[in-house]
């Protein structure tokens, strides 16, 4: 049994048992390590990604749900960092130990996928899935903004 | 303070040759071989690599945890190797001998002390190598060293004479190595102080920044441990048949701490170690619950031994019988895990006599030694190398999980992979230990202090980590148990209890307790005295400059004393630690739930001199909002040795919704540096708690502050 979807728009197949969360398939099988394993339980938000479009918690989506879908994670935002997201975390210097970042920026490209000037709420909302144990909270915020107003000038 | 900090300081190395300890001194021979280059490299000191082709590497003795170091540290040395920090690389340093933070007598990233360590060291370093360049191109050049300037990674000469750090790089290697070479005065600085990019920031936005989870090796096998719910327990027998049956599933092996699984994916190895029966000797600590470790310490506080954290002042018994009024408040701090949120994991590969160990560490020649310990080899023949941490806080200077890794590696002779489960995880931390602090005051009639009685009592993590001889003073529990007020007569005592539990370093470690404790109790003495909090802690600080204006300018910037909207109000602390002062200003409601809702919090702080400005308020950032998750909502509890608390449902640090604003005033100083990584989180919860008492006039001194706590205070 194997099964076939779209990581960063191009094919993947997976041979794990069907079961298994996406997050270890990208992590073990696909050897794409920007996704993060944080709680197991959907509580942490490290492991975030895209499937067609929306953020799901990878860790507990099992491979089988992502049949025939499209897979997006923090390697297809941009290796050359240029997405508005990754140049605002740059230019705030978000990042402190860095290992909940992949999930922080697959859940504010969701949000500003479909809402380019969102409210201190909105942010709350859609990034409070989301844990930072480092506390980067008011530069992922500040940072959201600046990303959001970018791409409201594109 | 100052004696408190020289015996914090010298404490570790004294301890570790008195008992002979975890600490492993190295070194390794030859070139550190790291340099992220082509051609050859050479090695002028331990600091700086420069390879033929230019390429200049720095190495950091500290490990990145978030908190900076691979910015700040490269920042001393390229100040005075006059290199831009666009023109380096930085690596992780191995385990070794010239990589001691002498602050701490080992090499450790901790206690808030890598730059306060590296501020003179490091620019030394890049000095020398400057030094060495160009005396090699004055020998090559035949000219006078005066001649020569060296500037952004090239040598510069009379007549046109030029070449790069590169170049001259080799013959610079064969050259004494100067010891007082000449440092820049701060005021010349081009890079120490100014805000700056941090170097790791591109690869922890791209997916490539590499933690140690993400380590892969030719032919590496993944594990997962399970350990005894009760921490210390053993195995007493297991079967393993029903795991090893499972898909992908190559070994069951026992170690040391449980048993582990070994697969071809985690996720497998998980799923079978779900299927281990394990039967247990749970030990001592299955009789412990987190009820019986409070009372194990209220015992201990009324009649333990009574260790002097400083020598007293005046005559406290005395001064507190002729007081006008008496105030004595007892204060609680719970149990807390560290939760970094990168799993507990490493990576080994143990062959024969020699083992190859990667992870994320804050303590490598603990995990060199410890291994080597563990498997009888010897230290030499470790290589280890530091990843990214993702996030430390103190639980990553413990060795549990290194040697597990290589215990693993070992059975089955393959590189390994280990990775806890976030249950493990939280469920076999070291915790920073419960306090429980009773101050007494006297009061004057006009109400100030006439004598101070402070004790706390809880568990001493250096007993355990370095053996620290017992019933001796830990200078690691006395953190901010002196305050900078005048108070004529004072008393300062520290009782160890050993609750038989696993406890470990946290971020600021006692200075949360004691903090929490000193501040709420000043709060208190003002509440009696019918005098602001402010303008009460104001009164003591005459002679106390440094205290009264990071004090001055929170209360200034937070608008102390102006009107807040209904249902708001503000709480003010103060405290030193690490060579840091700082005040927090918090401004809090309550939810419609009743818990509390902290808006913003005002912190002035003066650090010394600074390295990067821009870290700085990170931290400050960091660490306020660690330490709200600590005030207002988690705590370990245990139940017949069992932590309670398995992952972030129970135990959820705070999200984006509850983070406040936070405000900043860094003062301009040109004192020595001070450690800025952890004081914050100690500040955050006197001011918290001086916010809530403020508003609702109920005083909670047990943390966690929920809305339970403030509705039954």
């Amino acid at each position: 049994m194997s099964v076939n979807f779209q990581v960063n728009g191009k094919p993947a197949q997976a041979h794990a048992e069907t079961d298994t969360p996406l997050l270890w398939v990208l992590r073990d099988e696909l050897g794409m390590t920007g996704t993060k394993f944080g709680c197991g339980a959907a509580l942490c938000g490290a492991c975030t990604v895209h499937v067609n479009g929306e953020a799901v918690r990878s860790c507990q989506t099992p491979v089988s749900a992502v049949a025939g879908k499209k897979v997006a994670t923090v390697e297809g935002l941009s290796a050359k960092n240029n997405h508005p997201l990754q140049v605002a975390w740059i230019k705030h210097d978000v990042p402190q130990c860095g290992y909940c970042q992949s999930g922080q920026l697959m859940s504010a490209a969701a949000l500003l996928a479909k809402n380019n000037n969102p409210s201190d709420a909105d942010i709350d909302n859609a990034m409070s899935g989301n844990i930072c144990r480092c506390g980067t909270y008011p530069r992922i915020r500040a940072a959201i903004k600046d990303a959001a107003a970018t791409m409201r000038k594109a | 303070m100052t004696e408190i900090q020289t015996s914090r300081r010298s404490f570790l190395k004294t301890s570790a040759t008195a008992t002979g300890g975890l600490l492993m001194a190295v070194n390794l021979p030859g070139t550190l071989g790291q340099a992220m280059a082509a051609g050859t490299v050479s090695t002028p000191n331990a600091w700086v690599h420069i390879a033929d082709d230019n390429t200049i590497t720095i190495l950091s003795a500290h490990s990145e945890m978030g908190q900076g170091v691979h910015t700040s540290m490269p920042m001393l040395v390229a100040e005075e190797l006059n290199v831009d920090l666009s023109q380096i690389k930085v690596v992780d340093a191995p385990p070794g001998e010239a990589y001691v933070n002498a602050l701490l007598g080992a090499q450790i990233t901790g206690g808030s002390t890598s730059v306060r360590g590296s501020w003179e060291k490091l620019r030394v370093a890049g000095a020398q190598v400057r030094e060495m360049l160009v005396s090699a191109a004055a020998a090559e050049w035949k000219v006078d060293r005066a001649q020569i300037k060296a500037d952004k990674g090239m040598l510069i000469g009379p007549n046109g004479k030029k070449a790069t750090y590169g170049a001259m790089a080799a013959a610079a290697s064969k050259l004494p190595v100067p010891e007082k070479p000449a440092i820049k005065d701060p005021k010349d600085f081009r890079i120490v102080g100014k805000r700056t990019k941090r170097v790791d920031t591109p690869a922890k936005t791209n997916g490539t920044a590499e933690f140690g989870i993400d380590v892969k090796l030719p032919g590496m096998v993944y594990a997962t441990i399970v350990q005894c719910p009760v921490i210390g327990g053993k195995v007493k027998s297991f079967d393993g048949a029903q795991a090893k049956a499972m898909p992908g599933v190559q070994a069951v092996v026992q170690v040391s701490d449980g048993v582990a699984v070994v697969a071809d994916s985690w996720w497998r190895a998980k799923k079978a170690a779900e299927k281990l029966s394990i039967q247990w000797d749970e030990g001592s600590v299955a009789s412990i619950s987190d009820a019986s470790m409070l009372e194990g310490n209220r015992a201990a506080a009324k009649s333990g031994k009574v260790i002097p954290i400083i020598a007293s002042k005046g005559d406290v018994a005395k001064a507190i019988q002729g007081a006008a009024k008496v105030l004595e408040a007892e204060y609680i701090s719970p149990m807390q895990s560290h939760s970094p949120l990168e799993p507990m994991n490493f990576t080994a590969h143990v062959q024969g006599n020699k083992a190859l160990l990667i992870g994320p560490t804050q303590f490598q020649q603990g995990a060199q030694g410890a291994v080597a310990g563990a498997l009888g080899l010897k230290p030499e023949d470790i290589t280890l190398k530091t990843t990214f941490l993702g996030g430390g806080f103190g639980r990553r200077l413990e060795l549990d999980f290194v040697v597990q890794a290589a215990e693993i590696s070992k059975a089955v002779g393959k590189p390994v992979k280990l990775v806890w489960t976030r249950e493990e995880d939280m469920t076999h931390d070291y915790y920073r230990p419960m306090g429980v602090n009773h101050l007494k005051a006297g009061l004057d009639a006009s109400g100030m202090p006439v004598g101070l009685h402070f004790k706390v009592t809880s568990q001493s993590v250096t007993q355990r980590a370095f053996g620290l001889p017992k019933e001796t003073l830990d200078p690691f529990m006395a953190e901010a148990a002196v305050t900078g007020y005048n108070v004529p007569n004072t008393q300062h005592d520290l009782v160890i209890h050993d609750t038989g539990f696993r406890v470990g370093y946290w971020r600021a470690v006692s200075h949360s307790m004691n903090a929490f404790a000193n501040e709420s109790f000043v709060d208190e003495m003002a509440k009696a005295a019918g005098q602001d909090p402010y303008a009460y802690r104001m009164k003591m600080l005459e002679g106390k400059p440094r205290y009264a204006n990071v004090l001055k300018l929170a209360a200034e910037k937070a608008g102390w004393g102006k009107a807040l909207p209904k249902g708001r109000a503000r709480g003010i602390a103060l405290m030193e630690g690490y060579d840091s002062y700082m005040a927090q200003v918090a401004e809090v409601s309550l939810n419609k739930d009743g818990s509390v809702k902290v808006h913003k919090v005002t912190v002035a702080a003066d650090v010394g001199h600074m390295v990067n400005p821009d870290t700085v308020e990170a931290q400050l950032q960091s660490s306020i909002i660690f330490g709200m998750g600590a005030v207002l909502k988690h705590q370990i509890t245990m139940k017949n040795g069992r932590v309670q608390e398995t992952n972030f449902a129970a135990y959820e640090p705070v999200r984006m919704y509850e983070a406040p604003q936070i405000d900043i005033v860094l003062v301009k100083s040109t004192e020595k540096p001070g450690g800025i990584g952890e004081p914050g989180t100690a500040v955050a919860a006197p001011a918290i708690a001086n916010a809530v008492a403020a508003l609702t006039g109920k005083r909670v001194r047990r943390l966690p502050l929920t809305a339970d706590a403030i509705r039954q205070a």
